[in-house]
């Protein structure tokens, strides 16, 4: 019995991870040969991975902790935005792409994290959906600050100017980094669908081993009884805290990828309409569901595209969609059903594995 | 492996005007509350509560619906912040701690409305009571260091044996909130235990049991303040219980203590047999 549990939890985390693998292991070949893919569709294996990432690290705030947060999209451009500086400063000094690539994830996710944690402190100490209000306006004010924001890089090093370009004088080498609403332009698209595999496996791997350590254990058991957690010695805004750094260090790596996936990113792409989307795939998925969260960033990031075909109505079919699955899922009847269904699959299930196991032991 | 045992009590008596009763010692009461009060707007929940509980102390602390017991036990965790009085524990006042700070210098309690962590598995709630004593941060648990490993395995037999107290090693996998009533009172028990307090606090351990559960239970009490060498104070409406188990019991009514000493001096008193025990009868 003991094993047997056991042996589930790490089933599921291999699950997900066999996911990714064949995900990778499909697409990866496909879009090599070439001709197998539509562009648009070969276009959307970074932003996939980009997505994936972006809904588990929120459901880590979200599912896990128990936290509103709709800025995540925030994260994401300081990511991008700081990605895009870093590459554009090593364009020329450094040869390799992979190392550029990587040194602006990691520079990306330090610096979401460094907000995460300036916002987590005065909101995390507080009960109630504070989170949820602050973080809408970080999104909404850091998207607006990136809009006015100019940086340029010559010979001379670094020039950083706001609200308006004249102030930054260029010598002929030079060009912007950051051209106000226009974003990062000229960037070399250094991201490939490997590192995107790469990035989504760490993001597993980190918030998977969170959730069964006893730093994991502590943020759920603060979302699930806050009293008795801080009754059992646990520190809320402290672990409270942990996750979200953790989300917004994941969201900026992940937007870091993004930006260096093309050409030109602008700072409106990372709108609330953008949080929204990546909330809507945490709860498409299930809150605190890791699996779900990666088919439903995947399926909802391909989807618009496949439906293509029926250009005028894709959104009204996508927009159907949700909301059947929101009124599934959230009424009481229907999840009942569900429940009984999900209940009567997995009686199935174990009875079967009950008997393997008796099997066993039989030999 | 045994659980340690400290040095036996010597029973000495040290006069006290908070003792319940004056028992106990060679040593400092391991809590010592004085005009301990809390007002809820115009309401004053909790009025002038003194009391010292011995080291290894079972206390009792009872009165009728409404009086103030579980508000004390909100005081003492400073899921309240008291309006009045001051909270000594192991001689140090925990003025200024809050609820985490207090559970550390050494207060676990259960709740009378059950608090488990429902969709964790009966050993993941132990094991959160453990947490504080567990020694690898989130970076080794997150990249599954050594140290995460030897700490989880450390972890994992501490809490078997812990549930093995009530008999419960074999519920580890089942998720807490499938546990039936009784079992949940009983692993809240062990949670509470698990963050190694110094002295227990019991919200009505033996609400919602069976006869047979009880006297199991009051066993069980006993084997804990034994072989942990805690003290503990425990809520019940169980007039037999309390009688048979505690060693000092404080009376409760209207907020204000009216009475405190051993159980028979407590069972003759008449102020309690009006204000409680009578009710009782007639009930
Ligand atoms: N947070 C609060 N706000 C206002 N009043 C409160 C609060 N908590 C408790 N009270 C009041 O304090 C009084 C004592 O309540 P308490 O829960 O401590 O009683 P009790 O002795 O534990 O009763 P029972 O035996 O029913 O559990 C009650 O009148 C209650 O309404
Ligand atoms: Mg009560």
């Amino acid at each position: 019995m003991k094993k047997l549990t056991m042996k589930k939890a790490t089933l599921q985390n291999f699950t997900n991870y066999g996911i990714i693998l064949l995900f990778f292991l499909i697409c990866g070949p496909l879009n090599d040969v070439g001709g197998f893919m539509t562009r648009s569709l070969e276009g959307q294996l970074v932003p996939i991975c980009v997505y994936i990432v972006m809904a588990v690290s929120l459901n880590l705030v979200v599912g896990i902790s128990g936290e509103l947060s709709l800025g995540h999209a925030g994260f994401m451009s300081i990511g991008a935005f700081s990605g895009a500086v870093v590459a554009g400063v090593m364009q020329n000094a450094v040869q390799s792409e992979p190392l550029r690539l990587l040194v602006a994830v990691v520079v990306g996710a330090i610096l979401a994290a460094v907000f995460g944690f300036l916002i987590g402190i005065p909101v995390l100490r507080l009960r109630g959906d504070y989170l949820a209000i602050v973080t809408l306006a970080f999104g909404e004010i850091i998207k607006n600050i990136f809009n006015c924001l100019y940086v340029a890089y010559d010979s001379n090093g670094l020039q950083v100017a706001f609200l308006s370009s004249s102030d930054i004088h260029l010598e002929d080498t030079g060009r912007f980094l950051i051209n106000g609403p226009q974003g990062a332009t000229g960037q070399d698209k250094t991201a490939t669908f490997f590192a995107g595999i790469l990035l989504v496996m760490f993001t597993l791997v980190v918030v998977q081993n969170l959730i069964r350590s006893r730093t994991g254990r502590a943020i759920m058991a603060i979302r699930d009884n806050r009293i008795a957690a801080e009754a059992c010695g646990l520190n809320a805004t402290r672990y409270k805290m942990i996750a979200f750094v953790i989300a917004a260090a994941l969201a900026g790596a992940a937007g870091a990828l993004y930006g260096q996936n093309f050409a030109a990113v602008t700072p409106s792409k990372f709108d609330f309409n953008t949080s929204i989307l990546v909330l809507v795939f945490v709860v498409f998925g299930g809150m605190g569901n890791i699996t779900g969260s990666i088919v439903a960033a995947a399926l909802l990031t391909v989807l618009p595209e496949l439906l293509r075909e029926f250009q005028d109505y894709r959104m009204l079919i996508y927009a159907i969609v949700l909301i059947l699955v929101m009124i599934a899922t959230n009424n009481p009847l229907i999840r009942g059903w569900i429940e009984q269904a999900a209940a009567w699959v997995k009686k199935l299930f174990t009875k079967k594995s009950t008997e393997k196991e008796a099997g066993n032991d039989g030999i | 492996m045994a659980f340690e045992k400290r040095a036996e009590t010597k029973l000495v008596e040290v006069p006290s005007p908070n003792k319940i009763p004056e028992r106990d010692i060679g040593y400092a009461p391991i809590l010592e509350v004085a005009h301990l009060g809390i007002d809820f707007g115009g309401l004053t929940a909790v009025d002038d509560f003194n009391i010292a509980i011995g080291r290894t102390e079972i206390a009792g602390l009872i009165g009728p619906n409404g009086a103030g017991k579980t508000t004390v036990f909100n005081l003492l965790t400073k899921v309240y912040e008291p309006t009045r009085g001051t909270i000594m524990l192991d001689g140090k006042s925990t003025h200024g701690m809050n609820t985490v700070q207090v559970n550390r210098a050494g207060i676990a309690r259960t709740f009378q409305n059950i608090r488990l962590f429902d969709k964790l598995t009966v050993e993941d709630n132990v094991r959160i009571g453990l947490s504080n004593h567990m020694n690898y941060n989130t970076f080794e648990g997150v990249f599954r260091l050594p140290a995460y490993w030897k700490e989880e395995k450390k972890a994992h037999e501490r809490a078997l044996e812990l549930l093995s107290i009530f008999d419960m090693q074999d519920l580890a996998n089942v998720p807490a909130g499938s546990l039936p009533y009784g079992a949940q009172r009983r692993l809240e028990i062990v949670r509470a235990l698990a963050t190694e307090p110094k002295l227990l606090l019991l919200d009505e351990p033996a609400a919602g049991m069976n006869p047979s559960e009880t006297a199991d239970l009051m066993e069980n009490i006993r084997k804990i303040r034994d072989e942990f060498q805690i003290a503990v104070m425990l809520i019940e409406h169980d007039m037999s219980l309390v009688m048979n188990l505690c060693e000092g019991i404080a009376v409760l009514n209207f907020g204000k203590i009216i009475a405190k000493g051993t159980p028979s001096e407590i069972q003759n008193n008449p102020e309690v047999i009006e204000a409680y025990l009578g009710k009782q009868k007639e009930g």
